[in-house]
């Protein structure tokens, strides 16, 4: 809302955050420009001051050029980025850049397609003249002067006059007095190189000086409610809550893991957060002689993440699998391989609203129709229990800006469906009674749990506001701790999610807050509950000059009274609020006190901004574009066509995992969803409200694809991939562009939502079927944005006739000789 | 006070206090629909609160195809439809591939309505207009007019709604709105529309679609106020560019003495399938009366001429 420029790219705001999009109607009419990069004009477009169609995948090359654009024309800002970035690091003789390596940079093993980065680790030298060859900032000018506005026409199929009027946007709308922000979603990071996606839009805005301001920043609109809350408090497989990395075998005692995160900064007070969650977990059970039960906790040992596991699953390494709100049977990339993989268990648990397709694929499944699967021969026991939706019972949501806003129940849940909470518990309470007495060193964690929460009602529903009080953490005393300053190493303090401390302060839900923003400041701090200490802006601290004072009255947020010796503002500020802009750490100081009062960059390790990232990422120092795994074109830019360090999985005789070439399947296709459903339909394809207003599968063609191949708006056209082949009605629309490429022609691309299923009131042939197991290596999301396909007029065949065309393309796309 | 009007104003022209007019002696303000099509994002919330708060019938699950009309499924408002996002795609073809299969772009999508953009045409002038339309709430209302069982009813909002108990399925209604907005369902044969959420307004509360509009699209307050709004919006869109937005429906001195629910279009009304300039349609009835009455007058004469030429 306080943004003079908005770019949404690799996300369709208005369609899939309409909610959050009307503030960006609202900045608009308060005169931003709104700029939309995307491969289709949607919604999101239509509402747009511009829209710049794209081709899918060429992101790295657009962000980089943009990079280009205001490193080679002086349009930095300068001051900012000298203070509060890393830009004056100086790196070591032995770097090579991917400039220098063919797209590769040093320390790369071809054999385990990885890094060692040991030669990224800055000098320790700093240069803030940033002249030093070898300072960060003179080798991100190097690295990207390839990223021109003619390699974006190549790459992209973005014109050059298209991409300078963007460039002139950004840069006249940054600086100390205007703010850009950016606004993605999974367009950008469902890619193997999704990771360097957001990598690159961060150097733009810490070059721009658009971070830690209001209207600046970069915004992840996140799946759906809570996804955010599901990373803050994990589901995933590599973390604990609060970011904590999960142990691995190596981590034989607390000490040594503690070793693996920095020292300085704010995660340099690793030991509390981790011995109060400890603390929360297992209560008294968890003392200072044993480790505070670190032992308990799990160890992971390599890739667990969803796409390894449904191969571990074919392989018959996996018995059982729970499925708590999620479908991979329509939802996952691979589906038909997701189908085959549960088929192989010996017992699965979906718990849903309604009975959906993971839940049926033993019945109702493509493959029962092609008879890969034959019913009486799946050893599968489904059992399907039913769910309370989120108006069935009282939690928090946590959304895109980090804000927890409490919901309370409406109406009790129907017959036998229960929370997740009530299911999570009462399962722990079961599993935790069969055990008891038992003197298994195995069962010692799962009983020394902390298991006791107050229950109500004829059902025994745990109290969620209980639970909510165990995440904020409490002191000795019992007392809710009012954040995470409070939380201490010894023992102490017992708190489930570190960064959540703080959330019911004083005893107070401050989640459930609802003040109108009439009745409030304009930054609403009564409104919900935001991680950290309740600040919305995050490292807002580079909202003021290194001496404190704002950048200018327009954009001013937090700054420095010297007078109160404190720092002040709109928000909360976030830094420690009696450290003065000119403080110099002590040499060899730990923790917070070891970052200066104009490092605002609290999290890292040395208080800046990082434009080269030296540790934590899989895939190189500095963003550099592969191509996808499935592209028709060969990287423009480097030797090194696709990401050197992408993780695509084995091939299994039954996975038909192989990557297909552009001969055969000459198209680009890529997935998306629509307002009008959620993901995999669960929770709209059985509604007949929504069902009716997109009541079938379509594909998007544009007008010169249909002509070339035939199609016929509201016609069927079946669709082909390496790994599976659908139909879908066709929808001809001058809203998908053909992108002409200079030198290589035209590149056709087909949209593809993917809300259809098998299962509910409309059902329709399933797109993730289409797509193969190929994941970023760093966060293990797989590459849904994009692959290759062909496409042809009429409906697919049925029965075995199915696999059959699918085997056909396969053999000219040279496939199966490849066995 | 007890408004005063003519035959004339009843029936069609300026007329300031409708509620008055239809007999209210005290009433709250009229209000209504201000629909800005140039912040619509589409996303049908609209549509479905409607559909929810009415408790409006669900369809047939079988019948449920896509339409091939861009996003739009529900097609038209009907008895069943109350409110209806209209999708318009507008700009030139591509000019992409050659054709191979003996089609051109245009052979697939229908006779071309814009030139070919040339391949080097930089952002072409796309445009997706996306507007929620819904019962127009006339001032001058012709299905209440012909309605001979009174079910059709202007409330004390100054809206129009149709009393499903006193609705006999006559249809006369259906062939009298000048917007084709109201229709009868086929199972049980009787008129249904948008009631503006008569129940809600009785009970202090806004209508369904306006309370669910993300963007505030649809905006929902006395009429007076609403047309302020929206000539300053038109203003504002002027101002920054958009010299296509113009106000339908908001002038009290149009064919139907201005609409209750009326928008801000960025095209010609024809595009969204609105009437350009949409007339009450018993704006003639005191002259269609008049000739009426005189027919039957000539015919009476003309019986008894005939009687009377009988005799000998």
């Amino acid at each position: 809302m306080n943004s003079d420029c908005i770019v949404i790219a690799g996300s369709n705001m208005a369609e899939c955050h309409p909610v959050a999009f009307q503030w960006v109607v609202e900045a608009k009419r308060r005169g931003a420009t709104i700029i939309h990069v995307d491969p289709r004009f949607t919604r999101t477009s239509a509402l747009a001051d511009l829209h710049v169609p794209n081709r899918v995948g060429g992101d790295v090359v657009f962000l980089g050029a943009l990079i280009n654009h205001v490193l080679s024309g002086g349009h930095e800002f300068r001051e900012y980025v000298t203070a509060y970035t890393n830009a004056a690091d100086i790196l070591p003789e032995e770097y090579v850049d991917a400039e220098d390596g063919a797209g590769l940079f040093s320390g790369y093993d071809p054999a385990t397609r990885s890094y060692d980065n040991a030669t990224w680790r800055p000098t320790g030298e700093r240069d803030l003249t940033l002249s030093h060859p070898r300072c960060v900032f003179q080798v991100l000018k190097r690295h990207f002067a390839r990223y021109t506005p003619e390699r974006v026409q190549r790459a992209c199929g973005i014109s050059p006059q298209d991409f300078s009027r963007i460039a002139a946007t950004l840069v006249s709308c940054s600086g100390r007095e205007r703010t850009t922000a950016w606004v993605y979603a999974v367009g950008w990071t469902q890619h193997t190189t999704g990771v360097q996606h957001i990598r690159t839009a961060a150097i733009l805005q810490l070059l721009l000086g658009n971070m830690g301001r209001p209207g600046g920043g970069i915004l992840a609109l996140r799946g759906h409610a809570s996804i955010q809350g599901s990373t803050d408090i994990p589901t995933l497989f590599d973390l604990l809550p609060g970011y904590l990395p999960m142990p691995r075998p190596d981590d034989v005692s607390l000490e040594r893991y503690l070793t693996r995160i920095p020292d300085t900064g704010f995660w340099g007070n690793k030991r509390s957060y981790l011995v109060s969650l400890l603390k929360a977990w297992f209560g008294d059970a968890a003392t200072a002689e044993n480790d505070f039960c670190f032992g308990a906790l799990p160890r992971i040992s390599g890739d667990h993440g969803t796409y390894r596991t449904v191969l571990d699953m074919i392989e018959g390494k996996i018995k059982g699998y729970f499925l708590w709100g999620q479908n991979p049977a329509v939802g996952s990339a691979g589906a038909r391989l997701q189908r085959l993989a549960m088929a192989k268990l010996s017992w699965l648990v979906v718990r849903d609203l309604t009975v959906i397709e993971s839940a049926a694929f033993w019945k109702n499944s493509p493959e029962i129709a092609t008879g890969e699967l034959r019913t009486d021969q799946i050893g599968t026991e489904v059992f399907f229990i039913p769910a309370a939706s989120h108006v069935e019972k009282g939690g928090t949501f946590t959304n895109t800006q980090r804000m927890l806003q409490w919901h309370h129940k409406a109406l009790d849940p129907p017959a036998d469906a229960r929370s997740d909470l009530w299911f999570a518990y009462h399962l722990g309470k079961r599993i935790r009674a069969r055990l008891a007495g038992s003197t298994a060193a195995r069962d010692r964690g799962l009983l020394n749990l902390t298991w006791e929460y107050p229950e109500s009602g004829e059902e025994a529903e745990p109290a969620a506001e209980a639970v909510l009080q165990e995440v904020n953490g409490r002191g000795p005393d019992g007392r809710l701790l009012s954040g995470f300053a409070e939380l201490k190493g010894d023992g102490s303090t017992a708190c489930g999610c570190w960064i959540y401390s703080g959330c019911f302060a004083g005893g107070v839900n401050q989640t459930a807050r609802r003040r109108p923003h009439t009745e409030q400041s304009w930054v609403a701090p009564e409104w919900g509950w935001a991680w950290p200490a309740n600040r919305r802006i995050l490292y807002n601290r580079a909202s003021a000059d290194p001496a404190g004072r704002p950048w200018s009255e327009a954009k001013a947020y937090v700054w420095w009274d010297a007078e109160a010796g404190q720092w002040t503002g709109h928000d909360v500020p976030d830094f420690e609020r009696g450290k003065p802009p000119d403080f110099v750490p002590e040499p060899g100081a730990a923790g917070p006190a070891a970052l200066g009062g104009a490092d605002p960059f609290i999290m890292q390790r040395d208080g800046k901004g990082a434009l080269f990232v030296s540790a934590g990422l899989a895939d190189g120092p500095l963003p550099t574009h592969y191509e996808p795994a499935e592209s028709p074109l060969v990287n423009a830019l480097y030797k090194q066509d696709d990401s050197p360090v992408a993780k695509s999985y084995p091939d299994h005789p039954a996975t038909h995992n192989q990557l297909g070439g552009a001969a055969v399947y000459p198209f680009v296709v890529t997935t998306y969803r629509l307002t009008e459903h959620h993901t995999a339909g669960g929770m709209s394809r059985t509604l007949s409200r929504l069902a009716e207003l997109q009541p079938e599968l379509f594909c998007e063609v544009s007008p010169s694809l249909a002509a070339l191949r035939g199609l016929e708006n509201g016609g069927w056209a079946t669709i082909i991939t390496a790994r599976a082949a659908i139909e879908a009605r066709v929808l001809v629309t001058r809203r998908v562009r053909p992108l002409r490429i200079p030198g290589e022609g035209v590149i056709h691309q087909i949209g593809l939502p993917y809300h259809w299923g098998s299962e509910g009131m409309v059902t329709g042939d399933t797109v993730n079927d289409l797509l193969p197991f190929v994941v970023d290596p760093n966060v293990f999301i797989q590459e849904s944005k994009v692959a290759t396909c062909d496409v042809k007029p009429g409906r697919r065949p049925r029965g075995p006739a199915l696999t059959d065309l699918v085997m056909r393309y396969r053999r000219e796309a040279g496939l199966e000789e490849d066995r | 006070m007890k408004h005063q009007a003519s035959v004339a104003s009843r029936l069609y022209g300026r007329l300031d206090d409708v509620s008055g007019e239809a007999g209210y002696a005290e009433h709250p303000p009229r209000v209504g629909f201000f629909t800005d099509t140039s912040v619509c994002i589409g996303c049908k919330a609209c549509e479905v609160a409607c559909k929810e708060w009415n408790a409006l019938p669900d369809p047939d699950a079988g019948v449920l195809k896509l339409s091939g009309e861009s996003y739009d499924n529900t097609s038209a408002l009907g008895a069943s439809s109350w409110r209806h996002v209209a999708f318009i795609e507008q700009g030139p073809l591509d000019a992409g591939a050659p054709a191979a299969g003996g089609l051109s772009p245009a052979d697939v999508l229908g006779p071309a309505l814009a030139g070919l953009a040339s391949p080097d045409s930089v952002a072409p002038a796309t445009r997706w207009l996306m507007a929620s339309d819904v019962c127009k709430h006339c001032t001058h209302a012709a299905c209440l007019d012909v309605c001979p069982t009174g079910a059709l009813v202007r409330t004390e909002f100054g809206t129009v709604i149709v009393q499903s108990d006193v609705c006999n399925g006559c249809a006369y209604c259906v062939s009298a709105c000048p917007f084709g907005v109201i229709d009868r369902r086929e199972d049980d044969g009787r008129a249904w529309k948008c009631t503006m959420c008569y129940d809600r307004l009785r009970g202090g509360m806004e209508p369904a679609c306006a309370k669910a509009c993300p963007t505030d699209s649809i905006q929902f307050g006395p009429l007076d106020e609403l047309r302020v709004t929206a000539a300053a919006r038109v203003q504002e869109l002027h101002a920054s560019g958009v010299t296509d937005a113009r106000l339908y429906g908001a002038d009290p001195d149009d064919g139907i003495g201005g609409a209750g629910a009326f928008f801000l279009l960025l095209d010609e009304p024809e595009v969204y399938g609105l009437p350009p300039n949409p007339v009450v349609t018993t704006k003639d009835l005191p002259a269609m009366w008049k000739w009426a009455g005189g027919a039957a007058a000539l015919l009476v004469a003309g019986v008894a001429a005939a009687f009377a030429g009988r005799r000998p």
